[in-house]
């Protein structure tokens, strides 16, 4: 491998890591606070939940990727499962 | 010359790089796009008709209103965003399958009727094959040829239903075609294979991801965006498509989550980018048809950069596994960054071009009381953001260093990934000018507090579930695997079944024939366990004995005559 393989790299400093991470979960923090102050326009019921949003994005997430890790159970097979 | 259909500048280019070589064929290649983009702006009038008759039917080679102009600028821009990309390739094949692709693709969305609609619909499937092909591994010539079998299918139906409509209506025009009767239906399902419908996508995710690191950029332009285009013209406000399409935004991402090849996460958020446009083209109202059309637009943009960046990692590095790439940051920032702009974009985030397109159809489900479908839209928008938005830079450029320390993307991928994401950005930033080219005239601006901040909330938060579950060890790893899908009914359950049929029609065989044969063999047996048995005569008749004996009584009519009469 060349010299350049070696160089420290950005994220290659855990500090950095965090520095990013803090920051991320500040402006996650920020935009539920906003959302306290803010009028947005309703149009169904749902929508009047403070924080409706963010609850629904995280929860969406959650449960996309626990479903999608129990259907590995049903559909995964062996990489050359075809070519057999 | 105004009405020199555009898709002929394609055609003739493509005899044009057979006799030429080097820098001459390179130009050539760049300047078709470019000069069929500006033929259209300056030489083609919108509501112009050009008719040709063959034989006793019309054909209408250039329907032009403001629906084929703004897909027919889309695929110039495609084209030539391609093309850059390939521009390395040093292979006819490819260039020729290039210029004839996307010149089909501008033929069928200048298409009138339905006979020129299918002669491109077949040119398209028979081009873009060739970009599979050429990867010339096993895997890739089996997926090309169910690739083409499928799209080849498409077509049949294609002219079937066009036959049949002849026959009820007597006309081939391609207008409004509606979900009425066997034509309807047949039509219907042609481009529902095309737009890969779910359990008729299959072709996609098996193909995509086999053809070469240039060919899949070229491949997820065209096809399935004619296909969107025609749905646009023949299906607009059928209810169906609004399930079909919120199906089709809905089960990818699951696939997608939990596969390994990052350029078939991709052709799965493919489909489910085609589920908004599909159910904006099922919602029929104003607003969610041009939802349906801008977003087509953005989503060749965004969707061929990301299929670009994966291309180019692709091309360095010699795979796209997610499970074993990683850090490839270090060594390829720029194509980084750029693949961080297409993930963005296709993630809908504000100043992105996905969200001004996107957020139409969403308005335009809300406006029409679709509430509920609209929930399931909003998951299938957290879950791109998961699976295209989040994943493919992570594990591509991120995660755990790989230790591969590729070459940064050759600078013609570089130029073209730039432009893309700077259409991607403009496009986000500047909306009004794809607003005055959408079809339909609606009053519609993206940007406003509420649908900015709700739109960060649901981002934001999505990324925050993707960094808990990596904290709390609940990320599915990337695996070595193969993931069963719609195609394993065609590529084990049918196969095995037409075995199992075989090998029962051989045991029926074997039976029938035991059935068949065991009277004779009774006869045969009281025959010979009779009292004639016993003379060897009775018992068989070779030729030599008859031979024999009819010799032996020729002898002894010679003898006779001559001792006797003598």
């Amino acid at each position: 491998m060349s010299e350049k393989s070696n160089a420290k790299h950005l994220f290659d400093d855990p500090r950095n890591v965090d520095r990013l991470l803090r920051v991320f979960y500040a402006i996650c923090v920020l935009l539920v606070i906003v959302d306290f102050f803010v009028h947005r326009h309703i149009e169904m019921w749902w929508e009047k939940m403070p924080a409706f949003y963010a609850l629904y994005g995280f929860v969406a997430c959650v449960v996309l990727v626990i479903a999608a890790k129990k259907m590995r159970t049903v559909v995964m097979r062996k990489e050359d499962y075809y070519d057999e | 010359m105004n009405e020199l259909p555009p898709f002929l500048i394609f055609f003739l280019a493509s005899l044009l790089v057979f006799p030429t070589r080097g820098v001459m064929r390179k130009v050539i290649l760049l300047a078709t796009p470019i000069l069929a983009a500006l033929h259209i702006a300056l030489n083609i009038d919108p509501s112009v008709n050009s008719v040709f008759s063959l034989l006793e039917f019309e054909l209408n080679l250039l329907r032009v209103d403001k629906l084929s102009l703004l897909f027919s600028y889309l695929f110039c821009v495609a084209s030539l965003l391609a093309t850059i990309f390939a521009l390395h390739v040093n292979d006819t094949k490819q260039q020729i399958a290039g210029l004839i692709y996307a010149g089909s693709a501008l033929g069928a969305v200048f298409a009138g009727d339905f006979v020129t609609l299918f002669i491109f619909w077949e040119l398209l499937a028979i081009s873009s094959v060739v970009f599979i092909w050429s990867r010339a591994t096993e895997r890739a010539i089996s997926a090309g040829v169910r690739y083409l079998i499928f799209q080849v299918l498409s077509g049949v139906l294609l002219l079937a239903g066009a036959l049949v409509h002849y026959k009820s209506t007597g006309t081939l025009a391609f207008d409004h075609v509606g979900l009425n009767g066997v034509s309807g239906w047949l039509i219907f399902i042609a481009f529902g294979i095309k737009s890969a419908f779910p359990f008729l996508h299959g072709w996609l995710t098996d193909g995509y991801p086999e053809a070469t690191a240039t060919g899949t950029v070229f491949l997820s332009a065209f096809t399935t965006k004619v296909a969107v285009y025609s749905l646009a013209r023949g299906f607009a406000g059928e209810e169906i498509l609004v399930y079909i399409g919120v199906t089709m935004a809905c089960f990818p991402i699951f696939y997608a989550v939990i596969e390994n090849d990052l350029r078939r996460v991709l052709s799965y958020s493919l489909i489910n980018q085609v589920g908004f446009m599909v159910t904006g083209i099922g919602i029929g109202t104003a607003l969610s048809l041009n939802g349906a059309v801008a977003h087509a637009f953005s989503d060749v943009i965004f969707k061929g950069l990301l299929f670009m960046t994966m291309g180019a990692v692709l091309h360095r590095v010699g795979h796209v596994n997610g499970s074993d790439l990683g850090g490839l940051y270090k060594t390829m920032p720029k194509t980084t960054l750029l693949c961080i702009i297409g993930a963005m974009s296709i993630s809908a985030f504000p100043l992105f071009s996905g969200f001004v397109s996107k957020s139409m159809v969403m308005a335009a489900m809300v406006q029409e009381h679709y509430h509920l479908l609209w929930l399931f839209m909003l998951f299938a928008s957290a879950g791109v953001f998961h699976h295209a938005g989040i994943k493919i830079p992570y594990f591509a450029f991120f995660a755990h260093d790989s230790g591969l320390r590729p070459q940064e993307s050759p600078n013609n991928m570089l130029i073209a990934m730039g432009m893309a994401a700077g259409l991607c950005l403009f496009i986000g930033m500047q909306p009004q000018y794809l607003y005055s080219m959408l079809p339909w005239t609606v009053d519609y601006w993206p940007y406003d507090l509420t649908h900015v901040l709700t739109q960060l909330q649901l981002l934001f938060f999505s990324a925050l579930a993707f960094v808990w579950l990596n904290k709390q060890g609940l990320y599915p790893p990337e695996l070595h695997s193969t993931n069963l899908d719609a195609e394993w009914v065609y590529r084990k359950l049918l196969p095995a079944g037409v075995q199992r049929g075989l090998a029962f029609a051989q045991n029926l065989k074997a039976s029938a024939w035991a059935v068949a044969v065991a009277p004779m063999n009774s006869v045969r047996r009281s025959l010979s366990e009779s009292s004639m048995a016993k003379y060897n005569l009775s018992e068989s008749w070779p030729t030599g004995s008859m031979v024999l004996w009819i010799s032996f009584t020729l002898v002894a009519y010679l003898l006779l005559d001559i001792f006797i009469y003598e």
